[in-house]
């Protein structure tokens, strides 16, 4: 593709924010700077979207330009996996920059820029083709979200920042050490390049897919390594666990299906088990962990983790139905989390509290407050008609599809997200409203309608017409699935053939 | 070769010599007022050296081989030059602020820098002493450089004492090896050992190295550094953090990878060991510290560490792994010792890290400065230190050195904790009181000039990486 370097610039505009905010430090300046940038991010993630040719199940609108020498160069392009990841990103960054728009009253300019710089990084990762520059932005995301819970998060902010960047840092340096044995085995560092024509023999795999899992299971977050996604988003103001639970959350899925899967097919085979023990003790130990929640934000990420679940065990099953629901249901899960936080932000912006036992009876109160609440927590059950729906639907299928026992352990794991979301609704939203404190809550400003309202169309839009999006991903994942048996067949024969040769001397 | 051409090849250290006896003899003559005169005179020198440098051959020897200007060589001496000017630049302020400036300092400066230009340019044993010798003799007075002050003089002694004991080790080594070898030349020697050596020449490697890993500040010769640190003037302590190490890091590279390439197997293990132990102390001991500069001298620690792991590796890919890194080293470090310069309240400077607290909200500039400099020294993307690290891993896995690798990048996690400890105080904690605003334009620009190193190195980094892969080259073909 020549002309204009769309993916670049949806990268890059939101440094251009930053340096302009940086010129202007005012309070005032900074929020409406940052406002027009991400809208104007948004607005070039959907000229992309226009362009993007989903028929082509390969990568598009390609930039290649030389960066560091011997083979590792800035490689950008989008296909059908990646291109509605950076259009959720750059979707849901207005939505956090209106958040924090009277919340965030301390340092206002450098809350911007860390989220500007964070955007970059963000939709970078979901862009690079290239290990090294995906490494770098994979990375360089840690810095901007440190700074954004350490500075403007509650009380144990300290903490949870540190466990967060050390957590997900040791995770990713192993990965690092595979990228570069990864090089000295290929010469390059190219996606495209390692995708289409590179077979790592079967014992190198073993140790390359094991590195790269320790760093997309850290971020996922998956069983037992999720601790630090509760501390970061019970400390994290609102926007910052938007961003957590709406793309961070989603980089560890994107690696699996971009790398693991592909590149190391016989691996992901002979790990698949391992994946789905892990992914259903993560949907039914942490959906019980969420029911005994006593505070609001800390039983949604609970939650995000029993989620993310589900996609691990569809992405694993490396059936059409299960990658594309993993697919779906992470895109749903970052618009649905993602309005639970802001619900919680409301709430938390009135009462400073975020403990469940503080809240009751809202519905008197709050009517259209508990209207929305009730949508992004039906959303968040998997409801038929939300988007949630669609995404768990298809990853048990998958599983069904795998091995039956999959899709048994997983469905108790929908019965119980119901029983512990119903259970928060009920505390917070029904009864009567008996809570001095709350006697003179207000209901929903026009500023808060306005960031819930479009989350509430795309939850049901996504719900009843998720075709737009399968149009995008299909081919995708089909070349995907294709690609990998083609390698695993490869494999085998490699296999075969050693075997063959060792008998024969 | 007549003297003549043999001159002409050391040009650029006849520029410092001849310069800083001169700048002496005008100090002595125009006394104490001469130290701001004295000062430029010295910043210009380093640059008329630097640009005979660039405009001097790629290639030539000197002295029957026992000097030798290359690539490799001019490399690390464009760094040493640079490194010594902004820290002459640093010191100029500094000095006059405590009212001690002194026109011998930056004189001593030179014939330091003289010293380590002589250290990586030599191809010898015995000019390798000597170019030692001298850029030691003239680094223990400058760490007692403010003499009225006990923790500087103890500093100075102390490096004295343990610097003798190494340069006696290093010397004995390299007595073993000439008694082995029959030659001082490192040219000669690679003939001999070519193939393998006896015990005698490895007894002697061991010894050598043990001399240099002193002067780079490795494990488990160390000691000094926290101590030396704290205790010289910080802009004193620039040079030693960055001058200081470039020298002995080139000359270690060179003087074990030329003379001893087929002792690979036997001197290897012992810098995977000091290199992993180094990496592994500096990670750990800095989190305990509570003073910025003993902080700073346990980093060092660290780093060089992860530099000896370039030099494990024994390519040229090692080679130039070091050399990047030592370069962003260089430019990062001069940045933080500008930065804790800078911290003063009324004109006294304070040296705690709990000084530092909430100084994102009393000086956004300085804390972010601080602050960037730091994450990159931590070696995290998208900064410069990222990518330094990443060239010494890339060479430790290409050439086989998984587990040294993996213990590398792990203690780089543990490292990452006192990083972040110092970027906390700095923007999470509530602020102390203010320090002095940040005066002289010298650091003003020395700051700016390491931030934009460590966060445009991303997109420049291709010019930095051909240049130290021709260095290296010119090292190991």
């Amino acid at each position: 593709m020549t002309g204009l370097p769309i993916l670049s610039l949806v990268t890059f505009v939101p440094l251009l924010g930053a340096a302009l905010i940086v010129l202007v430090p005012k309070p005032a300046a900074a929020r409406w700077i940052a406002l027009g940038t991400t809208f104007v991010v948004f607005a070039l993630s959907l000229v992309m979207w226009a362009v993007f040719n989903p028929a082509n199940p390969g990568f598009q609108l390609v930039e290649k330009l030389d960066w560091l020498g011997g083979g590792i160069s800035y490689h950008m392009g989008v296909d059908g996996i990646s291109m509605l990841f950076v259009v959720l990103t750059a979707g849901l960054m207005p939505f956090c920059i209106l958040a924090s728009w009277k919340s965030i009253e301390t340092r206002v300019a450098e809350y911007m820029i860390a989220f500007l710089v964070l955007e970059t990084m963000m939709i970078g990762v979901f862009c690079a083709l290239d290990l090294v520059l995906f490494y770098v932005l994979f990375e360089g995301g840690l810095i901007p979200m440190f700074l954004i819970i350490g500075i403007w998060g509650g009380k144990r902010r300290v903490y949870a920042s540190f466990k967060f960047f050390l957590y997900t840092f040791v995770g990713s340096v192993l990965m690092l050490l595979a990228i570069m044995s990864m090089y000295w085995y290929s010469g390059t560092t190219d996606i495209v390049t390692l995708l289409n024509g590179v077979h790592f023999p079967a014992a190198m795999q073993t140790w390359l897919w094991l590195a790269f899992f320790a760093s997309f299971a850290v971020k996922m977050p998956m069983w037992p390594v999720h601790t630090w996604l509760p501390d970061a988003h019970v400390e994290a103001p609102t926007a910052g666990s938007v961003i957590l639970a709406g793309i961070l959350l989603k980089m560890g899925g994107y690696g699996f299906l971009r790398f693991s899967l592909p590149m190391f097919p016989s691996a992901t085979e002979m790990f698949a088990p391992l994946v789905f023990t892990l992914s259903i003790v993560a949907i039914i130990y942490t959906s019980l962990v969420a029911l005994a929640q006593e505070d609001m934000k800390k039983l949604i990420a609970y939650s995000s983790v029993a989620h993310m679940g589900f996609v691990t065990m569809g992405i694993f099953t490396l059936t059409h139905q299960g990658v594309e629901g993993g697919i779906f249901q992470m895109l749903s899960h970052g618009v649905v989390s993602g309005a639970l936080f802001l619900c919680v932000g409301v709430v938390y912006d009135r009462m400073h509290t975020r403990e469940i036992a503080a809240y009751g009876g809202l519905v008197n109160r709050m009517p259209l407050y508990a209207a929305f609440f009730l949508i992004f927590t039906l959303a968040n059950v998997g409801l038929p008609g939300t988007s949630g729906f669609i995404g768990e639907f298809l990853t048990m299928l998958g599983g069904y599809l795998h091995n039956s026992w999959l899709a048994i352990f997983s469905a108790t794991g929908v019965i119980l997200s119901a029983a512990y979301a119903l259970f928060l609704y009920r505390r917070i939203i029904f009864g009567s409203l008996v809570k001095p404190s709350l006697q003179t809550i207000q209901d929903l400003t026009a500023r808060e309608i306005a960031l819930l309202a479009p989350l509430v169309v795309i939850t049901i839009l996504l719900g009843v017409y998720p075709t737009p999006v399968f149009n995008v991903t299909t081919p995708a994942v089909a070349k995907l699935i294709a690609d990998n048996k083609t390698a695993l067949a490869l494999d085998r024969a490699s296999h075969v053939a050693a075997l063959q040769k060792r008998a024969g001397q | 070769m007549t003297l003549q051409t043999d001159l002409l090849v050391l040009l650029p250290e006849l520029i410092l010599a001849l310069g800083a006896m001169t700048l002496l003899l005008t100090g002595a003559v125009l006394g104490e007022k001469s130290a701001p005169l004295v000062n430029w005179g010295a910043i210009l020198l380093l640059a008329a050296s630097g640009a005979a440098m660039v405009l001097g051959p790629d290639h030539a020897t000197a002295f029957h081989n026992a000097f030798i200007a290359d690539g490799f060589s001019r490399f690390a001496k464009l760094l040493i030059v640079v490194a010594a000017a902004l820290s002459i630049l640093l010191a100029d302020e500094f000095f006059a602020r405590i009212a001690l400036s002194r026109f011998e300092l930056p004189v001593l400066m030179l014939i330091a820098s003289l010293g380590m230009m002589l250290m990586v340019s030599s191809a010898s044993f015995l000019s390798l002493y000597m170019g030692l010798e001298l850029q030691s003799l003239a680094l223990y007075v400058l760490a007692a450089f403010n003499r009225d002050h006990l923790r500087s003089t103890e500093a100075g002694l102390k490096y004295f004492v343990l610097g003798a004991l190494s340069s006696g080790m290093m010397l004995y080594g390299i007595s073993l090896i000439y008694g082995f070898t029959g030659s001082t030349e490192f040219a000669a020697i690679a003939v001999v050992t070519h193939g393998g050596a006896g015990l005698g020449v490895v007894f002697g490697i061991v010894f050598l190295i043990a001399g240099l890993a002193f002067k780079v500040s490795a494990v488990p010769f160390h000691m000094w550094t926290p101590d030396v640190y704290e205790g010289a003037p910080t802009p004193v302590t620039a040079f030693f953090a960055t001058a200081a190490k470039v020298a002995a890091l080139c000359l270690f590279l060179r003087a074990i990878l030329v003379p001893f390439p087929d002792l690979i197997h036997q001197w290897r293990q012992i810098i995977i060991f000091i290199s992993v132990l180094s990496m592994a102390l500096g990670a750990i001991a800095a989190i305990g510290q509570s003073n910025i500069k003993r902080l700073m001298a346990y980093s060092s620690i660290g780093h060089m560490g992860y530099a000896l792991l370039g030099l494990a590796a024994g390519t040229s890919l090692g080679v130039r792994g070091v050399l990047i890194y030592l370069a962003i080293y260089v430019f990062t470090n001069l940045g933080v010792f500008a930065c804790i310069q800078a911290m003063k309240r009324s004109g006294k400077p304070v040296e705690n890290i709990s000084d530092l607290a909430g100084l994102a909200r009393t000086d956004i500039k300085l804390a972010a400065v601080f602050a960037l400099l730091f994450l990159s020294l931590a070696g995290l993307p998208p900064l410069a230190g990222f990518f330094a690290k990443f060239y010494i891993f890339l060479a430790a896995m290409q050439a086989g050195l998984v587990v040294p690798a993996v213990i590398g990048v792990l203690a780089s996690a543990i490292g990452l904790v006192y990083y972040l400890k110092v970027v906390k105080v700095m923007f999470f904690d509530a602020p102390a009181p203010a320090f002095d605003p940040v005066s002289g334009i010298g650091s003003k620009a020395i700051m700016a000039l390491s931030a934009i190193v460590a966060l445009l190195f991303i997109v420049a980094a291709s010019p930095v990486i051909t240049a130290a892969d021709a260095a290296a080259k010119a090292l190991l073909p």
